[in-house]
């Protein structure tokens, strides 16, 4: 059976949960083999891709994909397809993610689909489009479908199997060696989940009135075991670092549950969250737009109701 | 130094947009057509970095004819010349002929920097700029929260989950830019005058020198099996916060397993 590749992602030689939720849905696809791009591959990465069902892990140990901007790594998957021959090739859909895979679709003359939602055994492919308010079904119909999916599709399953290392050379060309990466600079590394990995997102906006407000976005955020986002408003303001910022020119999102505190819901912030499965809202102004989606929805202040909510929440925790 | 930028027209970002069913594609009839907002970004660094360094900016839509109204926004702004790729044929083209005809437009026009915005707000796949690179086998600086342009020599911040790369090419260089990079301008009377009198190239897809064959719907490598709206959402639970609200949040969270 041709295998289906996903490209893993992973930081500080471990493997990011978006992977293992990939490997899962890989799993009802076909054969999963992972693809392992730059160094750091050792016994963590292996002993967690095996657990959740990779026959196989192609490694790429070259500094090159991480010394210079997405070309190289275009480059070595193209010629790890070649030689695996699979059957599809998932990429999560982070910002570089589909990067690759447009670079990709060039190099090896296959479709491409984006932010996928869920793939179907017959390869098609479920998308959310317009903000959530169209679902679509596409295929792709030239070449080795590529198809990038969003994080939070599939719940990530173990079904451990045995693992064996490819190690695959690629002498990375002299042209995609142009965009040099010189520095790169953290902001706040945060002990939270990662914002659009998070199954929970408790978010704030200008309602917080301020950065002190947003202490008790992240008092709750703490107690859900959750990730913090922001709307525009707020990060703009700098209130909030710039990339919790969700909406349309932030993170998408669609996390079991999201938590939006003073935030209208504007257009361009449901774009990052209206896929989210079940939404709560906590804002003053019971005419706001945000309603409209809310599962549950408190009109209230949110400096009362989310310490409130914080406590309850510790209470049942025990 | 000689810019390009790359703006498309999308249907306004507030009308409700849909798909048209006899041929799965985005009605753009139905809603006004709007300078993609993020591509204003675009256009802004253009002129800044022109401001700065000298030189020509040229402004580069593919899209049916009302797009020139794209066109004629972003030179209104101060851009200096547009091309506009308009062809039938084009209609259904997806993001791999998309980037073949900008590409061809833009290969042997000796530009120094092309610009992009960084998502359209219709097709939102983020995957234009880095096609294009790859074809035109360029340096890829994507998604840049602030360039520098020091001789030929071009600097980005680019945008990550942790913070920010910084990366270094040699021009000619793709950049595509994030909202957060600058304060687009609005057009000035005087702006939207002159514009009138700027020119404007109209290329068919054999003027970009890629074959009508392989644009357009019947050439795309993916397909709309179908689609549907979602169905519309039950309506939420909305109560008043009158002391209890916190609780309340926690007893629905509670039913539904989360807590
Ligand atoms: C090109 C472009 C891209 C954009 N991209 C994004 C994006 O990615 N993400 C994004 O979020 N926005 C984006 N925006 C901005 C967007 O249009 C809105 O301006 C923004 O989302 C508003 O943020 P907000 O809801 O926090 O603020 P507001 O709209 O001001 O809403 C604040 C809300 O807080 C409530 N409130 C105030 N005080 C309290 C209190 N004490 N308790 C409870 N509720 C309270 C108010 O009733 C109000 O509803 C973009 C705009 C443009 C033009
Ligand atoms: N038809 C087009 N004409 C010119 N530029 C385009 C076109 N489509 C996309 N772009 C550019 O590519 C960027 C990313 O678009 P997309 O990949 O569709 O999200 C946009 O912000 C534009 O700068």
């Amino acid at each position: 059976m041709a295998p289906i590749l996903v490209v893993v992602e992973h930081a500080d030689g471990v493997v990011k949960k978006v992977t293992l939720e990939l490997l899962t849905l890989a799993r009802s696809l076909g054969e999963p083999a992972a693809v392992w791009l730059g160094p750091g591959y050792g016994d963590a990465a292996a002993s967690q891709l095996a657990e959740y069902g990779a026959g196989t892990a192609y490694v790429v140990d070259n500094s090159d994909m991480v010394d210079f901007v997405v070309a190289p790594k275009t480059e070595a998957l193209a010629a790890v397809v070649k030689q695996a021959s699979p059957a599809a090739i998932l990429i999560a859909s982070s910002a570089e993610g589909k990067e690759i895979a447009g670079r990709l679709a060039i190099k090896i003359e296959s479709g491409v689909i984006t932010d996928a939602v869920a793939i179907a055994p017959d390869l098609t492919a479920t998308q959310s489009v317009f903000g959530g308010s169209t679902i679509v079904h596409s295929t792709v119909t030239h070449g080795i479908p590529i198809i990038t999916v969003r994080p939070n599709s599939t719940a990530p399953e173990a079904a451990a199997t045995a693992l064996s290392r490819v190690d695959v050379e690629v002498p990375v060309s002299e042209g995609a060696r142009g965009a040099k990466v010189t520095g790169r600079t953290a902001a706040t590394k945060a002990s939270r989940p990662e914002l659009s990995e998070a199954a929970i997102v408790v978010s704030g906006g200008r309602g917080v009135g301020g950065p002190e407000g947003f202490g008790v976005i992240e008092s709750l955020a703490d107690s859900l075991g959750a990730a913090v986002g922001a709307s525009r408003a707020a990060t703009d303001a700098g209130w909030y670092p710039h990339q919790y910022q969700v909406g349309q020119t932030g993170k998408t999102v669609s996390p079991q549950l999201y938590v939006a505190n003073g935030i209208s819901g504007a257009i361009q912030h449901r774009a990052g969250m209206q896929t989210s499965k079940m939404i709560v809202v906590v804002n003053k102004d019971s005419e706001a737009p945000i309603f409209e989606l809310a599962d549950f929805g408190v009109v209230g202040d949110l400096f009362a109701v989310v310490p409130q909510l914080t406590d309850e929440v510790q209470k049942r925790k025990g | 130094m000689k810019i390009a930028v790359c703006v498309k027209q999308v249907p306004d970002t507030w009308a409700e947009k849909r798909l048209r069913p006899a041929d799965s594609l985005l009605d753009r009839e139905s809603a006004e057509g709007v300078l993609n907002e993020l591509d204003e970004y675009a256009v802004e660094e253009a002129l800044k970095i022109q401001e700065a360094h000298g030189g020509e900016v040229t402004i580069v839509s593919m899209g049916p004819e009302r797009a020139v109204e794209t066109i004629r926004k972003a030179l209104s702004m101060g851009a200096d010349a547009g091309i506009h790729i308009v062809d039938d044929a084009l209609s259904g083209s997806d993001a791999l002929a998309t980037s073949a005809v900008l590409a061809g437009v833009l290969k042997d026009r000796g530009f120094d920097l092309i610009i992009f915005g960084s998502e359209s707000t219709d097709a939102r796949m983020s995957v234009v700029p880095a096609m294009v690179s790859e074809r035109l086998g360029l340096p890829q600086l994507t998604f840049a929260q602030k360039v520098d342009v020091n001789g030929g020599t071009i600097t980005i911040e680019r945008q990550t989950d942790y913070g920010f790369d910084s990366v270094e090419a040699s021009s000619p260089v793709v950049v595509s830019v994030v909202e957060k990079i600058n304060e687009p301008r609005y057009p000035s009377f005087k702006g939207i005058m002159a514009a009138k009198k700027k020119p404007l190239e109209t290329l068919s897809v054999a003027d970009a020198g890629v074959a009508a064959g392989s644009v357009g719907t019947g050439a795309a490598w993916s397909v709309v099996a179908d689609f549907a709206a979602r169905p519309p959402k039950a309506a939420g639970t909305i109560v008043n916060d009158e002391g209890a609200g916190g609780v309340k949040i926690a007893e629905f969270l509670a039913t539904n397993k989360i807590i």
